[in-house]
């Protein structure tokens, strides 16, 4: 019994010990809370052989990975980030050169630190992007350059022909509890605290007292609505889903007919021979309120271990035929205005392995800047209300307590 | 002459031999040479983990930039223990976990006493690798497999429907259904041996007092398997609490695992916090089985 004692004590003595340890090394490297970084490269070099990237699915691939590595002789590893928040994590880690974050990533990755301004001058494909994709609040802070935009989509209402008819105009029938009752068990939405802003953006045309402007930057009285709008909805809902594969089930099987989804689902039940359906090209392909989407920027890590390679790929990714490769492979409209010329994008088609579409630019608007001002790009929800209303605005963590909220 | 041989043969014998030699007869160094690796798994690895989860509990997280501040606040238990939707959630994880194990325990006997008490040794192997058959299959594949049966155009439904009747669907019900399915294993097998433990002749001698077969079952038979019931409790108890993925495929419904995994990324003190609440439930449900003797099976 006394050796039992000892041992007892012993072990205490090693857990308290470990506790001790764990404080000390908590506290001694104490967070390096939001100095963004300032250094800009000044001039490429030689690249470095290697190049580990994170981005959405279908943003890395073949033929132009390769391709990239047999010009560059930069190896690319390439990691899948599922959603914002696991791209900012990875980054986090600085195990990284760059990724493809959305606006609701970019503003967190800046703030903090984890990512380098981009020095424009060195990517010389930067000059023939898009106008309305340069200096904005998601890829530009204070003036400075912090990436080079991608390419940019906007998230869509589909639905099942047989089962929604009329064809529907508007997000009411996801939204508005009338409506929606109708489809009550059988709707699909997106499982991920920016929701939020699809209510806000829905709110917009249908509540204009509200007074909302930008839907991801709500003060209290706003987003309360938007919150409440979604706990009416919840009875409706059928499905919440944030992985693309079990949407595309869900609407196979017959358990969903309507739903917030992206091009890539859509698509990928037309091949499977399913009736879908989504807004046409005579409403511009979103519902009459407009709709959320994502505008995509690469970014360079500040632990950046392969910086040469890094800059190399920026300007690769945006060069006229394979910004046309990777939109037209993934759904989206490409960010190089050059991209668009129908002989670039035939030739990109056939390199991917693509159907030919010389009238891709056209239908996913890349050059049509009226058709954006109804698309509202993923932005991290800040405090800071970036208007007169100041610090009054309801931040990140509010939005993520209030999902957990909405769906109970 | 004998001690001069063993001199001379020293420098020839293996590193192995000396080993042994160095350890004999030395019991501390004995015992620590046996468990210095399982203990340093144990205290870094394993109850490290426990103490950097409490301890990150305890610090926020900067809404502008997602970093966590390393500063002590008790914000996040503040905001488990009055925000209503987490005591919701909480309450439906232990509600369905007690679900799945008395669906899972009144399944399992049955089976367990045939293969006790009753089946052919053939009988017996078979059953027993017809149970942990289904051990061997990937996880992922079991609950997209129940995803696609309970799906409106799926087999239950099609199976039903001439009856007039439909499904579950996809909800609450349907995690119970799935999670009884998924852990049905871990209850048959502790009652199973347990029940092996208990001798026929105790049977036997019930029977010839005079005792009717359910007398025998009510004041034999369940006494002695009890513990046995409640040790295959733990695991279908603690698996369901800590599950994540079925809900997130058959349902609606957020558990403790859904909040704590969407929390991880972006707000990583709350959901230490809200891990914390798991591990206090299993703490109270060990201290209980272990007052009904479930330890004895384990």
């Amino acid at each position: 019994m006394r050796g039992q004692g000892q041992a007892a004590r012993l072990a205490w003595l090693i857990a308290a010990g470990l506790v001790v340890a764990l404080f000390a090394t908590g506290c001694g490297s104490s967070s390096s809370t939001g100095d963004r970084n300032t250094d800009m490269a000044q001039s490429v070099g030689k690249g470095e052989g290697e190049l580990n990237l994170i981005g959405w699915a279908g943003y890395v691939a073949n033929p132009w990975k390769s391709q990239f590595e047999k010009e560059t002789g930069c190896q690319v590893n390439f990691k899948v980030g599922g959603t914002s928040d696991q791209m900012v994590q990875l980054m986090r880690t600085g195990q990284y050169d760059g990724v493809s974050a959305s606006g609701n990533a970019s503003a967190r990755l800046v703030d903090a630190g984890d990512v380098s301004p981009v020095n424009v001058n060195l990517v010389p494909n930067y000059k023939t992007i898009f106008d309305d994709l340069k200096d904005q609040p998601y890829n530009t802070f204070d003036g400075t350059h912090y990436g080079i935009p991608h390419a940019r989509g906007a998230n869509v209402l589909m639905w099942n022909k047989d089962e929604v008819k009329p064809s529907p105009t508007s997000w009411d029938v996801m939204l508005d509890p009338k409506k929606a009752q109708q489809y009550k068990g059988k709707i699909s939405v997106y499982d991920d605290p920016i929701y939020i802003a699809d209510a806000a953006v829905y709110l917009k045309t249908h509540q204009p007292d509200l007074g909302i402007d930008n839907p991801y930057e709500l003060d209290s009285k706003q987003f309360d609505a938007a919150v409440n709008l979604l706990k009416e909805q919840r009875a409706n809902v059928g499905e919440y889903w944030s992985d693309a594969l079990k949407q595309i089930s869900a609407f196979a099987g017959g358990d969903d007919w309507l739903g917030t989804t992206w091009q890539y689902q859509y698509f990928a039940l037309l091949d499977k021979g399913e009736p879908m359906d989504t807004s046409g090209e005579t409403q511009g392909f979103v519902p009459k309120e407009g709709a959320t989407g994502w505008s995509d920027t690469w970014m360079i890590s500040s632990q950046a271990a392969h910086p040469n390679c890094m800059y190399e790929w920026m300007n690769f990714i945006v060069s006229p035929k394979v910004n046309a490769e990777v939109s037209q492979y993934f759904g989206e409209a490409p960010s190089q205005s050059l991209s668009c010329k129908p002989s670039t994008l035939t030739a990109a088609a056939k390199a991917a392995g693509l159907p030919e579409n010389p009238k891709f630019c056209d239908q996913y608007h890349a050059a049509d800047q009226s058709f954006w001002k109804n698309v509202y790009y993923w932005q991290t929800p800040l405090a800071d209300c970036g208007d007169s209303r100041g610090d009054e605005c309801m931040d990140y963590n509010d939005w993520v307590s209030a999902w957990t909220d909405i769906k109970g | 002459m004998e001690a001069a041989d063993a001199l001379a043969s020293a420098p020839k014998r293996s590193v192995g031999r000396r080993l042994a030699d160095l350890f004999h007869g030395r019991r501390l160094l004995q015992v620590s040479g046996l468990l210095s690796g399982p203990l340093a798994w144990l205290v870094v690895g394993y109850i490290g983990s426990l103490i950097v989860l409490l301890v990150a509990s305890f610090w926020s997280v900067s809404a502008l930039t997602g970093e966590i501040s390393q500063t002590f606040t008790f914000d996040n238990f503040n905001t488990i223990f009055t925000e209503p939707v987490y005591r919701t959630i909480a309450w439906r994880t232990v509600r369905v976990a007690a679900l799945v194990t008395v669906t899972d325990a009144v399944l399992a006997f049955p089976i367990a006493f045939y293969m006790a008490k009753m089946a052919s040794r053939r009988a017996r192997a078979a059953l027993v690798v017809g149970i942990l058959m289904p051990l061997w299959s990937f996880y992922l594949v079991k609950v997209y497999a129940w995803r696609t049966m309970l799906s409106a155009d799926g087999v239950i439904n099609w199976a039903l429907g001439p009856l007039g009747l439909h499904g579950p669907g996809y909800g609450t019900t349907a995690v119970w259904l799935v999670m009884s399915y998924l852990w049905l294993p871990y209850m048959i097998l502790p009652i199973f041996a347990g029940l092996e433990r208990i001798p026929d002749s105790l049977l036997s001698a019930s029977e010839d007092l005079g005792a009717s077969p359910f007398t025998t079952f009510r004041r034999v038979i369940l006494p002695l398997a009890f513990p046995a019931v409640v040790a295959g409790s733990i695991f279908t108890f603690s698996l369901t609490l800590g599950d994540y993925i079925t809900p997130q495929l058959v349902s609606n419904s957020q558990f403790i695992g859904n909040v704590v995994s969407t929390n991880i990324t972006n707000n990583l003190p709350l959901a230490s916090a809200f891990a914390v609440v798991p591990i206090m439930i299993m703490v109270i449900y060990l201290l209980v089985a272990r007052a009904f003797g479930a330890f004895e099976h384990l």
